[in-house]
């Protein structure tokens, strides 16, 4: 019951905070509301009891992506007399392509009727099962992504290096 | 305009047309809530027949008011006298307030624990009580031993054993410890610094020492005018120092101060206290942002920079710990230390012990203490991100920085040094564990408790500020190649160090043991050093450079 | 209705990718569409979560969503490199306006 309360509370407050991302005119409030979201999404983690997903979402995304984000915002500045905006025709044409894709996804998942899917099968992961299977059954996509984010530093670094004239 | 006197300002009186209006306002609030409490007491006893709740909600409360005006019209008369005495009588008056506030702060644990244990012990069917709740308060009453057979207070139990009802108890408690330390931080800090550079700090308001100087800023920030400036964003100006210090407040939701003393008990606590501590970046970089101004987005990029970059070596160097402690729940760490000096996580083997002190720098620059200070370096930025903030929202961020030294100094204790465990092997004083109020009392003081977590944060929070009136602030690409060019090395070789130690070094072994006593005398002889030469310079402070210009004040 | 269950999480997710969808198709600045992106991969995480709390049962999910994070990390961290090169070649983040090699 309490539960429920939660859950709904924290999907008005992600579901809305998307809304806003729509309806930002405004870089920077677009990046705001993106905080609202995905504080939303961490709480819902925890909600999953996947306690250590939602505080690696906090670390990684809200205190890493997200200062990442409006660092770029700052360094590729907003002009302020340019309003970026499309018509209000491509606004709508995609609305209702978005609302064609989510009623076609959803209706898909309904009628496929997972059994037993209406009460929580596990009491959520242990940090160690987790590390467990990271170190095990999961060894190679592990270390592909360490190998992928090396990658990805040197060619973040490269992409954003000072030309020396 | 009048002519403005001396003693108008060393002897500020009140108002006298305010004066009586405020206690004409507070007669007529005290005489109201009387008659309320009366027609309460009426009511409740023909209507509700005497139904605790009731009486609870319709009497105590209107009286709690009435006494509380009755007090406020007491120190609107008596302002002359009180303030002479508290003058006079001021340093008792500080430190007993720390003694009953510490206190306080016992009995309502103790009261909680006892509530909570008998609900959860002895749930009654909900048929037999009159309010549905597992509790009546005549079972309380029976419950209490000796003179507490007071309908009163059994009255004012019941809410207590309702979980909701005690994290909310819990949620205040934290937020007015938080808000009192900060206040005292600030005042401690303009002291330290003060001594540093051979002056006395603040000495006036309050008496002793100006304990009372951060009340006296405090009140005068809170009535200062809102300013936001032209062309600023309003609502993210305006949010900007919540979202630093509401993280800051959330950090202590797994921070444990004693065995028991945690809000929540998560299984991954630190990750959550390290994440909430990363959340505050986005506070301050809004915060320059918002402001409309150069400076405030300098201080704003640098922070975010230095801050960001400096989350990784201090995740390594707790990762350090982890691995030695086996577990990120920070109960279950503060658990492994409670043998005494030896046991401490800091001395278990020569990489936790060089851990130590790569999270402490890591952590200065963290949380934005000098010499790291460039976001809010005084002399070049003005006062970076935080130029255009004035009054509340100002005291919001500062108390986010307050906080924020807390929670890392929190961590730091946690995980090194030993948590709420004193030096004194506990089971040496197991036998007062199970005593009466007394013998708790003193083993809590000797060998295991929350003031010995408080006293080695603030030990640490002491260290902090004195490294940052001690040393000058580093450049902004020295503070980065600091970061990833010096810390971020000697971290991950630690890290490598400490994995190859756990899998090669077995755990009673010879070599195990001998870098166990080997750091745990080296960390000793390190902690006597400097007590030996805090006491050395306190003995001789007449004698010694520097205290020339403050020997001749009184309270040197 | 009063227990959270699977599908639930299914809306919602269903719901946040197409807002996602709809964020990187509106938005003109490059920024924009990454925070679109953003919201996808959110979207997909939370049904990683929820699928391996309700149905499967084990850590493979939690796992997995894990790698969704640090992967969306770091391909924001190679977009926003990008953008800043762009900034500094066009002097616009306006993604309509990198239009040199169409047409």
């Amino acid at each position: 019951m309490f539960e429920a309360f939660v859950f709904y509370l924290l999907a008005t407050v992600a579901v809305g905070s998307a809304v806003a991302i729509v309806l930002a005119k405004d870089i920077v409030r677009a990046a705001v509301w993106l905080l609202g979201t995905l504080g939303a999404v961490a709480g819902l983690y925890f909600l999953l009891a996947a306690y250590f997903l939602g505080a690696v979402q906090l670390i990684v995304y809200v205190g890493g992506t997200l200062v990442l984000i409006i660092f770029g915002v700052m360094l590729t500045g907003r002009s302020p007399w340019a309003r970026q905006r499309p018509s209000r025709w491509e606004v709508l044409a995609a609305a209702v392509t978005c609302s064609l894709l989510f009623g076609t996804v959803v209706g898909e998942m309904m009628g496929a009727g997972w059994a037993g899917s209406a009460r929580p099968t596990t009491k959520g992961q242990t940090v160690a099962e987790l590390g467990r299977e990271l170190l095990t059954t999961y060894l190679v996509p592990f270390e592909a992504v360490s190998v992928l984010l090396l990658v990805v530093m040197i060619g973040a670094a490269y992409l954003a290096r000072v030309e020396r004239r | 305009m009048q002519a403005i006197r001396g003693e108008d300002i060393l002897k500020p009186r009140w108002d006298p047309a305010l004066r009586s209006r405020a206690l004409r306002a507070v007669c007529r609030g005290c005489l109201g809530a009387l008659a309320g409490a009366a027609a309460g007491a009426a009511v409740a006893r023909l209507g509700l027949r005497g139904h605790p709740v009731a009486v609870l909600l319709l009497v105590v409360v209107p009286l709690g008011l009435a006494a509380l005006a009755a007090v406020a019209g007491g120190l609107i008369v008596l302002a002359g006298p009180i303030g002479r005495a508290l003058r006079r009588f001021a340093a008792p008056v500080f430190w007993g307030a720390v003694i009953a506030s510490v206190l306080l702060i016992w009995g309502v644990a103790e009261l909680m624990g006892f509530v909570g244990e008998l609900a959860r012990v002895d749930p009654v069917p909900e048929a037999v009580t009159a309010f549905g709740g597992p509790l009546t308060t005549g079972e309380l009453r029976e419950s209490l031993r000796g003179p507490g057979r007071f309908v009163l207070l059994s009255g004012l139990l019941w809410p207590l054993q309702f979980g909701v009802v005690r994290d909310l108890v819990v949620v205040a408690g934290v937020v007015a410890f938080v808000s009192v330390f900060a206040m005292f931080a600030i005042w401690w800090e303009r002291k330290v610094s003060a001594r540093i550079q051979s002056r006395l700090g603040p000495m006036r308001v309050g008496g002793w020492h100006g304990w009372a100087q951060s009340l006296a800023d405090g009140i005068k920030l809170l009535g200062k005018e809102d300013l936001i400036p032209a062309g600023a964003d309003r609502p993210l100006f305006c949010l900007a120092p919540y979202l630093a210090f509401v993280p800051a407040l959330c950090g202590f939701i797994a921070l444990p101060f004693g065995a028991y003393w945690v809000f929540r008990n998560l299984d991954v606590g630190l990750v959550f206290v390290l994440a909430m501590v990363g959340v505050e970046v986005i506070g301050v970089i809004l915060g320059g942002w918002a402001s409309n101004n150069k400076w405030s987005l300098y201080g704003a990029m640098r922070e975010a920079c230095q801050m960001v970059s400096y989350e990784i070596p201090m995740g390594m160097a707790l990762l350090v710990v982890v691995t030695a402690a086996g577990t990120l729940n920070l109960t279950e760490i503060g658990e492994l230390q409670k043998s005494g000096w030896a046991s401490w996580l800091a001395f278990r083997n020569p990489f936790t012990f060089v851990a130590c002190f790569l999270y402490f720098v890591a952590a200065l620059a963290s949380c934005k203490r000098a010499p790291f200070d460039l976001p809010e370096a005084e002399s070049e930025l003005v006062a970076g991100f935080m130029t255009e903030y004035s009054g509340f929202r100002w005291c919001l961020f500062f108390f986010a920085e307050y906080a924020a030294m807390f929670i890392v100094s929190g961590l730091a204790t946690t995980l090194f040094l030993g948590a709420w465990y004193s030096p004194l092997p506990v089971r040496w004083g197991a036998v007062l564990a199970e005593g009466g109020l007394l013998s708790r009392a003193v083993h809590g003081l000797v060998f295991c408790g929350p003031l010995w977590f408080v006293a080695k944060c603030i030990l640490l929070i002491y260290v902090q500020m004195w490294i940052r009136w001690t040393l000058p602030r580093v450049r902004i690409d020295q503070v980065l190649y600091a970061c990833v060019q010096v810390l971020l090395p000697l971290t991950m070789l630690a890290l490598l160090g400490q994995s190859l130690w756990e899998l090669l070094v077995p755990r009673g072994s010879a070599l195990g043991l001998a870098a166990n006593a080997i750091t745990s005398a080296i960390g000793a002889v390190l902690v006597m050093g400097a007590v030996g030469a805090a006491a050395y310079g306190r003995m001789n402070r007449r004698r010694l450079v520097g205290s020339l210009a403050v020997e001749h004040l009184p309270g040197a | 209705m009063f227990a959270v269950g699977l599908m639930h999480y299914v809306v919602l997710s269903a719901m946040l990718a197409g807002l996602g969808i709809l964020v990187m198709v509106t938005k003109r600045n490059a920024i924009g569409i990454l925070i679109g992106v953003e919201l996808v991969l959110n979207a997909g995480n939370i049904n990683w979560a929820a699928f391996s709390r309700y149905q499967v049962g084990d850590a493979g999910g939690v796992i997995a969503a894990l790698f969704g994070v640090v992967l969306a990390a770091a391909e924001a961290a190679v977009a926003i490199a990008v953008f800043v090169n762009m900034y500094n070649n066009l002097a616009t983040v306006d993604v309509d306006r990198a239009s040199e090699l169409s047409g």
